[in-house]
């Protein structure tokens, strides 16, 4: 039999560096403020980044599958504030006064809050799902809607502590050492991250379901006349999505250590670029887990950099908003097939 | 192609009949298939033939008759319940997930596993394993929307043998391949034929069904009409036996008489490849010029440079002694150039609309009246599209939808006419039109060059070119192989210039 092998490098290099285009902004953009400020460059520096990049790409890995199914979720962040509000005030130390459930006086382990975490985050996801795989919905509309639900859920939970809204602080000690602590040199957070990728990446490329996710974004009606249960999928894929966040949602709360109404705020809207960074393309049915970890790792350092060298927080704004249009923009051009 | 086996049936279809609102659309319709033979199913668009498919397949559910397959009655839940016991059918339209591979799309639905975890080593191994009793040169690895629409199709047809399909449908699989390919695509159904494999051919192409079937059975208005040994048909028997009644003659008399230069095409060369090349060539009024090509050879891109909507690098192109540019496809339409697109579904139709909708769409700006459009004017022009086109529709309210292929076509080609063009590119105007239809689109098409218009035919059928055209300019490659005056043009020395610049 002939072998076909001239596949692989068909590529112009126009087209590769279409490919490339972000990452090579993205790099020009970091290079920019080495050169501004050298003090930027520091191991230190570095392991900040990684470290404030893990929860956000804990949770850009459930959402990303979202975008693989052609969809998207609006309503990450503030699932992930419910979530790291049940962790931190079942964590808070016993021995804090004002702390939101005084009944508690032995410290709980620390398993059962991250399982209650991941229990609200998976409910909440599988009402995304349910609107998308069952009721047909978009999963734009069905999200903003969860969004808004999780939100007022997570204010309600805040306001009725004894002493009104007021931040969920105070941590168990061994909680903040689980998160914050460091292992081999390395923050805990970035072990978790590396962890919680890995078994992503098995799931998306040797599992029935990460396979079935990749052709149901890619063609629906094509999966379900091979006998692929669409619905199933997508609601399985969802279930993933909440276990991530509830995942994330527990090292968040552990992390910033305080928990307010405003925990998780435009985290969504940070998971979706570094997905879209990464590669995670919208028009569905593509995306890689290396690709979402370096977009949402490069993302933060953009983030901190811009915050390293003092810029203005209403500005730093605008230059995530134009840095999320860009990459949607080349995204779309890669697939525009020209004529 | 081999003597019919008198073996028993793999495949009894009887009495089927099934109702629609307002239309019986399967009456006593019948389909007998014996195992390792070939069996054509013929009929016009809308005689029965999908319907009857889809019965089979479950995705009907019959009003009555019986469905027998190796002596068992069988309903099948649906396509996959009909896959999983050995009843596959390789659609026209490829349903596959164009961004994952090869192997990926056969394997969709049931991948082999090994501990839990999807093997793609196994995968692989089948894929090849297959590819190789079928001789398909494709790589099981590749991104499937990379390959051409052939070796897309024969892909489909490895996932069906990979299911052990016994029964094997294949709607319409020639209709965008080339010669040689349809070649091999013949050889691949041998084997399968010799593989003891029953298969239900669906074409309009009488030609290939000659050669490759074994049995013919004809449909038509639901009603089964005959079931015959195909070497003991004829292209005009089958015809005759389609319509109910006899077509003297396939194509229209040609009644337009070419005048002076209309169009003059001066070294046309697209931008972005895969493009034409340094293509020149005239168009007179009244002229009917055919563009014959393999597929590949970029007749749609030459339409589509000419057009406007694919970028031009250099050449000219003089209307009246004029020069004209089309920048995009609206100074195009304001030059007098209109296209009819050659996917109909996918570029050519807005199904969801109404025929009114899909008739006045690209001269919409002629109806303004102050910031409104004008509802009466629309209306009169729809019905002389409806009117003049022949369209056979219940209202100007109808979805496009709802119509037959042919029916569709005589909307757009009536859509295009009322922006009144003076050069008409028809890419594949009949292509999955029936034979009734073809004649009334070919009619259409004659009586536009007798209006003085210039029309431009791309299309792969040979004998519709012959019939229909004044002179034939065959591509090659990209480039203009040569023009041929009809009254030389023979198929071969078509081919011969077709395959000039392979």
């Amino acid at each position: 039999m002939e072998k076909v092998k001239k596949f692989k490098s068909d590529k112009t290099w126009q087209e590769l560096l279409l490919d490339y285009a972000l990452y090579i902004i993205l790099v020009i953009m970091i290079i920019g403020v080495i050169a501004a400020d050298p003090s930027f460059l520091s191991m230190n520096n570095f392991l900040k980044i990684l470290a404030q990049a893990s929860t956000r790409a804990i949770l850009a890995l459930g959402v990303a599958g979202m975008i693989v199914l052609a969809g998207t979720d609006l309503s990450a962040g503030r699932i992930l504030g419910c979530g790291a509000a049940i962790s931190a005030s079942l964590l808070q130390s016993v021995t804090y006064a004002s702390r939101m459930y005084p009944q508690i006086t032995e410290p709980l382990p620390l398993i059962l809050p991250l399982l209650l975490s991941i229990v609200v985050c998976v409910a909440f996801c599988l009402l995304n799902g349910f609107g998308v795989a069952k009721l047909h919905m978009h999963a734009f509309i069905i999200s903003l809607g969860t969004q808004l639900i999780a939100y007022g859920a997570l204010c309600l939970y805040i306001d009725s502590q004894k002493g009104g809204a007021q931040p969920i602080a105070s941590l168990d000690p061994r909680y903040i050492e689980l998160v914050n602590g460091y292992w081999l040199g390395l923050p805990h957070l970035v072990y978790f991250m590396f962890i919680c990728a890995i078994i992503m990446w098995f799931v998306w490329n040797k599992t029935t379901l990460g396979k079935n996710m990749f052709a149901i974004g890619g063609n629906p009606e094509a999966a379900a006349v091979s006998g692929v249960n669409v619905a199933k999928n997508i609601m399985l894929i969802y279930l993933v999505a909440g276990i991530l966040y509830g995942i994330a949602a527990f090292l968040e709360a552990g992390r910033i250590q305080s928990v307010t109404t405003a925990t998780g705020t435009n985290y969504d809207l940070d998971a979706i670029s570094g997905c879209v960074i990464g590669g995670v393309s919208f028009s569905g049915g593509v995306g890689t887990i290396p690709g979402i970890l370096i977009g949402v790792i490069i993302l933060q350092v953009i983030n901190y950099s811009l915050y390293y060298l003092g810029v203005n927080a209403y500005l730093q704004y605008i230059i995530k908003g134009l840095i999320i249009i860009l990459a949607v923009a080349i995204d779309v051009r890669k697939y525009i097939a020209k004529k | 192609m081999k003597a019919v086996s008198q073996e028993k049936y793999v495949l009894e279809m009887t009495d089927i009949e099934k109702q629609f609102p307002g239309v019986k659309a399967l009456d006593h319709a019948m389909l007998k298939l014996r195992p390792g033979t070939v069996h054509a199913l013929m009929g016009e668009n809308g005689a029965g033939k999908s319907t009857l498919m889809k019965c089979l397949f479950g995705i009907y559910k019959q009003d009555g008759g019986r469905i027998v397959i190796d002596g068992q009655e069988t309903a099948f839940s649906g396509p996959k319940n009909a896959l999983d016991n050995g009843v596959a059918m390789v659609h026209q339209e490829l349903n596959q997930v164009l961004k994952r591979s090869v192997m990926e799309n056969i394997w969709l639905g049931r991948f082999p596993k090994q501990g839990g975890l999807v093997s793609h080593k196994k995968m692989y191994q089948e894929t090849q394993k297959v590819f190789e009793e079928l001789e398909i040169p494709v790589n099981p690895k590749t991104i499937i929307g990379k390959l051409s629409v052939s070796q897309r199709q024969m892909v489909e047809i490895a996932k069906a043998v990979s299911y052990n399909a016994k029964i094997l449908v294949l709607d319409e699989p020639t209709s965008s391949l080339t010669h040689e390919e349809v070649e091999h695509l013949f050889r691949i159904i041998n084997k399968l034929r010799d593989k003891g494999v029953a298969m239900v051919y669906i074409s309009h192409k009488m030609e290939e069904i000659l050669q490759i079937s074994d049995e013919v059975t004809i449909m038509r208005d639901g009603k089964w009409i005959a079931t015959e040994n195909a070497k003991d048909l004829t292209t005009d028997r089958i015809i005759q036996l389609m319509v109910g009644r006899d077509l003297t003659d396939r194509f229209p008399p040609k009644t337009n008489k070419p005048g002076e230069v209309l169009l003059d095409v001066k070294n046309l060369t697209g931008k972005y490849m895969p493009t034409c090349q340094d293509v020149s060539f005239q168009l007179r009024k009244g002229e009917i010029l055919g563009v014959a090509g393999l597929v590949g050879s970029r007749r749609t891109e030459l339409l589509e440079t000419i057009f406007g909507i694919a970028h031009h690098q250099s050449g000219e192109m003089y209307m009246h002694g004029k020069k004209v540019v089309n920048k995009d496809a609206k100074t195009a339409i304001k030059n007098g150039f209109a296209l009819l697109t050659e996917e109909r579904r996918a570029t050519g139709i807005f199904g969801g609309m109404s025929i009114q909708f899909n008739s006045v769409i690209a001269n919409i700006k002629n109806y303004r009246k102050g910031f409104l459009l004008s509802n009466g004017k629309m209306k009169e022009d729809t019905k002389w599209v409806i009117d003049s086109m022949h369209v056979k529709t219940p209202s100007q309210k109808t979805h496009i939808r709802s119509l037959s292929g042919g029916n569709q076509q005589k909307v757009i080609l009536g859509r295009w006419l009322l922006t009144k063009p003076e050069v008409l590119l028809l890419d594949e105007p009949t292509r999955g039109i029936d034979v009734g239809a073809k004649y009334e689109i070919y009619q259409l098409i004659i009586d536009l060059a007798q209006e003085d218009k210039g029309v431009i035919v791309v299309s792969s059928e040979m004998p519709e070119l012959l019939g229909i055209c004044d002179r034939i300019m065959v591509m090659s490659n990209g480039h203009l192989a040569g023009i041929l005056d009809v009254k030389d043009a023979t198929q071969e020395e078509i081919m011969r210039l077709a395959a000039k610049y392979v």
